[in-house]
């Protein structure tokens, strides 16, 4: 029999005011095997958990029960309290009466009644809790950085300065990300490649850092410490190590019409191509959806004028197994497919485009080389509309309904450099709200509409139709309250961004969790922003929510000192709540090992003795507690009940279940 | 057939090839056929029996065979063919022990259909092209198979061996319009409040005789739940009613996505319960969210409830589909 003890936490006024916490510990008191009940407006305070202690030592308590805030709070906080009080600190059981009972009740009897039943559930389960140990297991020294984007390239130089292994896997031939496609900057106005190339070029030349460009996480298993990644590295047709990037080939291929990403499309590249001049690593990749080589057989035009011989039409997609510490997700966003916004006209006219492929047509690298020309005549245009908010803060439901954060910022940069440098034309900007909250973002708004003369109006484009060589923007001006047409020579769309298709697989690979929007989710918002729940898997930039470049670069910052916190550690302490198979009741079926997501359990030929004194092999499941997590998915799996997970027995889940049913 | 079988087992016994044969024997009336374990020719020249009411499935009684070592041979109709390679999958029973003899079936009598037409005495059954011929101390009856047939056998859903070392007579083809979810379709068409109805009224008969547990080749634990002090669910004797409700519904999940619909649950359940359609239900289920899935079609693939794949239904599936699963 155990002698329990119960600490009822008012937690300020967060449980008291809903719940009647006096009341709770009296009714708890009555419980079998409660020999002291009590309540404290802050449990986890030092006071609160000296009551704990001198309560375990006065009434010689064997098992807690605090009913407080969620476990994820402060159980660690009161079983370390219990363990210095000198009881395993598994006997320590949290009813949640906060999250699961105060903050969503609005009825103090109800409310009341409910924590009784909580704090019911819990008695039941620390009855037949027992201790448990917990073993460590080692770390491996090196983190993998998913994504080769700025977010990642900071991440990765920061974990390498402190001496740490770093791998990169870029799905893209080289690294830089959406950065490398920037013109300028806000709110500086430097030039992105001047400030973004130099860390490519760091990040080349770094001896702990390893570059798996073209490449995609095609498998991740095991724990915090003890990552197993697959990578797969995609054939790029083009011996890595032997190309000298000289760009003989990307000039001398003859299949010339296969659209260029990096420019979005808005001019061509060759089937063989680097993506741009600081490309890294400066590699040539071949484009096996437009080779005739790799289609048909017949050309080999690369292959005779590469005097490296670098070109291998045989190359295939490799598969690389690598083991890591920990894992940083640093996947980035894409500005939406505006294929629900036909009132923009985006499909109708080349004239129409969105903000990233403006940012190409005012780069020197870009398919104007810098001059501001409309696509469709190469004509210069006098009149531009910029809409904000296409897609973002929408609540239709065809676009997303958060705010993209960085449009207005981009906006304002695109319409005072076109007043600048083209100061013949009329720029309108059509906006919901401007926000510039940040470090001289204001300023730098209001130097676009002071200083630089650009249309600002509050009100939405309700539609834009081509008609000639113009394009007829009707819309409203909301503080005026009139009705505006403007015969625009271009359209520039602030496209709503977005997470990256590939995030929502890599998630499910790494059981991290994400919002309904597909951006991962941090382990706490506000506390624990740079790490997902999932231990040892961080976030990085804008995977985890649209962010500017000077907030992405701090964030990847954060997310390697958290990384590298993690990879001085030698061992880390294991969890104890681990699997166990009861080997007198396993089949052998094996249902167990197939939905393990650790590869935990393995099966064993074992003798055991018969009732007549004869001895029989069977083969049954046995649990690698060091790999074990707890997860349960095993005990589900198991038809006769053979596995069991400690802690979280199915005997104790059932008296929680009958404590509450009762 | 029935020679042709049992001159092949007295042929492998004599020989040495195998130390035992599974096989089956006549009951204490000539319809209720037992499965046998032979060691001995003389005991198969008389007792060996395989007919048109020979329906029982022998894969099952391999767990305790091969428990026992030493080589045996069985015979297996096409649809017990996947329950020997679903215990096979499961590792319950050693394929190097066992020399598999498919056998061609056509389809068991349901001798409970031969009686309700006021049949009786019945000492033997034949096959005469769409007719069965019952023989009974007053004469023999001829009767249409359709109309007699056990309900597993019009809907069969595959006269193809997935595994076989020998065959006698044919094998042949998996019949995927064999309308074996007609019934389930049927009942997820009714109203909740009319389906309760139903099932109540099927469960309630059960005397929790166990039978269709222990026949169920998917029921091959060591210690089943319901037998096991610890489990929370041990019950050998109802205390109210609707526990065997429980007992059928938890065994229908315990067996998800390994009953191969051999139909045996049904078939000896002396109530008359049609187990078979909460296993059916689950099947039907599972082909919907996760593709079509035969259990014991072979021995090495990942029956969908313990695998994931990118491109599986999120758990909400269930609520789009209206809440009807």
């Amino acid at each position: 029999m155990q002698k329990i003890g119960v600490f009822v936490c008012w937690c300020g006024s967060n449980i008291a005011a809903t719940v009647d916490v006096k009341r709770v510990a009296e009714a708890l008191s009555h419980e079998n095997g409660v020999v002291y009940s009590t309540d404290y407006q802050y449990m986890c305070s030092e006071a609160g958990q000296n009551m704990i202690k001198d309560a375990i030592k006065t009434y010689g308590l064997t098992g807690v029960v605090v009913c407080s805030c969620s476990p994820r709070m402060h159980e660690n906080t009161f079983r370390k309290a219990c363990s210095l009080a000198g009881i395993n600190p598994y006997m320590v059981e949290i009813a949640n009466i906060r999250e699961q009972c105060s903050w969503i009740h609005k009825d103090m009897v109800q409310a009341t009644a409910k924590a009784i039943i909580l704090g019911k559930a819990a008695i039941a389960k620390v009855h037949l809790n027992a201790p448990l140990t917990a073993g460590t297991s080692p770390v491996k020294k090196r983190a993998l950085v998913i994504g080769g984007g700025i977010a990642g390239i900071q991440t990765a130089l920061d974990i390498a300065d402190a001496g740490f292994e770093v791998d990169i896997v870029e799905k893209k031939p080289t690294i830089g990300g959406k950065m490398s496609q920037i013109d300028k900057t806000f709110p500086t106005l430097d030039c992105a490649a001047c400030i973004l190339t130099p860390k490519m070029v760091d990040v080349a030349q770094n001896e702990l850092i390893n570059i798996y460009s073209y490449s995609e996480v095609a498998a991740v298993k095991g724990f915090v410490g003890n990552f197993t990644v697959t990578i797969k590295k995609k054939a790029r047709y083009v011996k890595e190590d032997v190309c000298t990037g000289c760009g003989v080939c990307t000039e001398k291929c003859p299949q010339k019409k296969v659209p260029n990403e990096f420019n979005l499309g808005m001019d061509n590249r060759r089937a063989i191509y680097i993506p741009f001049a600081q490309a890294v690593p400066k590699v040539a990749t071949i484009d096996p959806d437009y080779c005739t080589m790799l289609k048909t057989g017949k050309c080999g035009v690369c292959s005779k004028v590469c005097t490296a011989k670098a070109i291998d039409y045989t190359q295939q997609d490799e598969l690389i197994e690598r083991e890591y510490g920990a894992i940083v997700v640093a996947t980035g966003f894409n500005p939406i497919d505006l294929k629900d916004y036909d009132e923009y006209a985006y499909s109708q006219s080349p004239d129409v485009v969105t903000s990233l492929e403006f940012e190409r047509i005012t780069n020197a690298a870009g398919p104007t080389a810098g001059k501001l020309l409309r696509p469709s005549d190469g004509k210069h245009p006098h009149t531009i509309v910029f809409v904000q908010c296409v897609g973002s803060r929408d609540t239709s439901g065809c676009g997303k309904p958060y705010c993209s954060k960085i449009c207005c910022m981009y906006t304002a940069k695109h319409a005072m450099l076109t007043r600048e440098k083209y100061p013949d034309t009329e720029v309108y900007v059509f906006y919901i709200d401007v926000r510039t909250p940040g470090k001289s973002f204001d300023e730098f708004y209001r130097r676009a509409v002071e200083e630089y003369g650009v249309h600002y109006i509050k009100g939405m484009v309700g539609k834009v139709a081509p008609e000639g060589d113009k394009l007829m923007v009707q819309a409203s001006d909301l503080i005026a309250n009139e009705q505006l047409n403007i015969a625009a020579d271009m359209v520039v769309l602030a496209a709503a961004i977005e997470p990256d298709k590939s995030a929502r697989p890599l998630a499910t690979m790494l059981t991290a969790s994400m919002d309904t929007n597909d951006f991962f989710t941090e382990a706490h918002p506000k506390l624990r922003p740079v790490e997902s729940p999932t231990a040892g898997v961080f976030l990085s930039g804008a995977c985890q929510g649209p962010k500017d470049i000077p907030e992405t670069v701090s964030q990847a910052s954060a997310a390697a000192s958290k990384v590298i916190g993690l990879l001085v550690k030698d061992h880390l302490t294991c969890n104890p709540c681990v699997a166990e198979s009861n080997e007198l009741m396993c089949n052998g079926c094996s249902s167990c090992e197939k939905v393990c997501p650790y590869g935990a359990i393995t099966y064993i030929d074992k003798e055991f003795r018969m009732p007549d004194r004869t001895t029989l092999v069977r083969r049954v499941a046995s649990v690698n507690p060091a790999v074990c997590q707890g997860c349960g998915a095993c005990t589900v799996a198991c038809p006769s009940g053979a596995m069991d997970l400690k802690g979280f027995s199915n005997k104790q889940i059932m008296a929680e279940v009958d404590a509450i049913c009762k | 057939m029935q020679e042709l079988m049992k001159n092949r087992a007295i042929e492998l016994l004599s020989a040495g090839e195998v130390d035992r044969v599974v096989g089956w024997k006549k009951g204490e009336f000539a319809y209720d056929c037992t499965p046998a374990i032979f060691t001995d020719a003389n005991d198969l020249r008389d007792n060996f029996v395989y007919d048109d009411f020979t329906a029982p499935n022998l894969s099952k009684y391999l767990v305790a065979e091969c428990k026992k070592g030493g080589k045996m041979a069985v015979f297996l109709k096409p649809c017990d063919t996947y329950s020997f390679n679903q215990l096979q999958k499961e590792h319950r029973i050693k394929r190097e022990l066992i020399h598999v003899i498919g056998i061609e079936c056509n389809g068991k009598a349901d001798v409970d259909k031969i009686k309700a037409r006021g049949v009786d005495g019945i000492t033997g059954i034949t096959s005469e092209g769409a007719n069965f011929v019952v023989e009974t101390i007053y004469g023999n009856e001829t009767m249409p198979k359709y109309e007699v047939m056990a309900e597993r056998c019009l809907t069969c859903k595959s006269k193809k061996h997935m595994v076989y070392d020998e065959l006698i007579g044919e094998t042949g083809d998996v019949n995927p319009d064999c309308g074996r979810f007609d019934m389930v379709a049927k009942l997820e068409a009714m109203t909740p409040d009319e389906r309760f109805a139903f099932w109540r009224g099927e469960l309630s008969r059960c005397i929790r005789c166990n039978a269709c547990r222990n026949v169920c080749p998917a029921c091959t634990c060591e210690q089943c739940v319901f037998d096991n002090p610890n489990s929370g669910i041990q019950q050998k004797v109802a205390v109210t009613s609707f526990e065997e409700n429980m007992f059928h519904i938890i065994r229908a999940y315990h067996v998800a996505g390994r009953c191969t619909d051999c139909g045996e649950c049904s078939r000896v359940c002396p109530q008359s319960i049609p187990l078979h359609l909460l296993n059916r239900k689950f099947i039907k289920d599972m082909n919907e969210l996760y593709g079509e899935y035969q259990a014991g079609e072979d021995t090495t693939s990942r029956a969908p409830l313990t695998n994931y794949n990118m491109d599986d239904c999120e758990p909400s599936i269930v609520h789009e589909r209206g809440g009807k699963a």
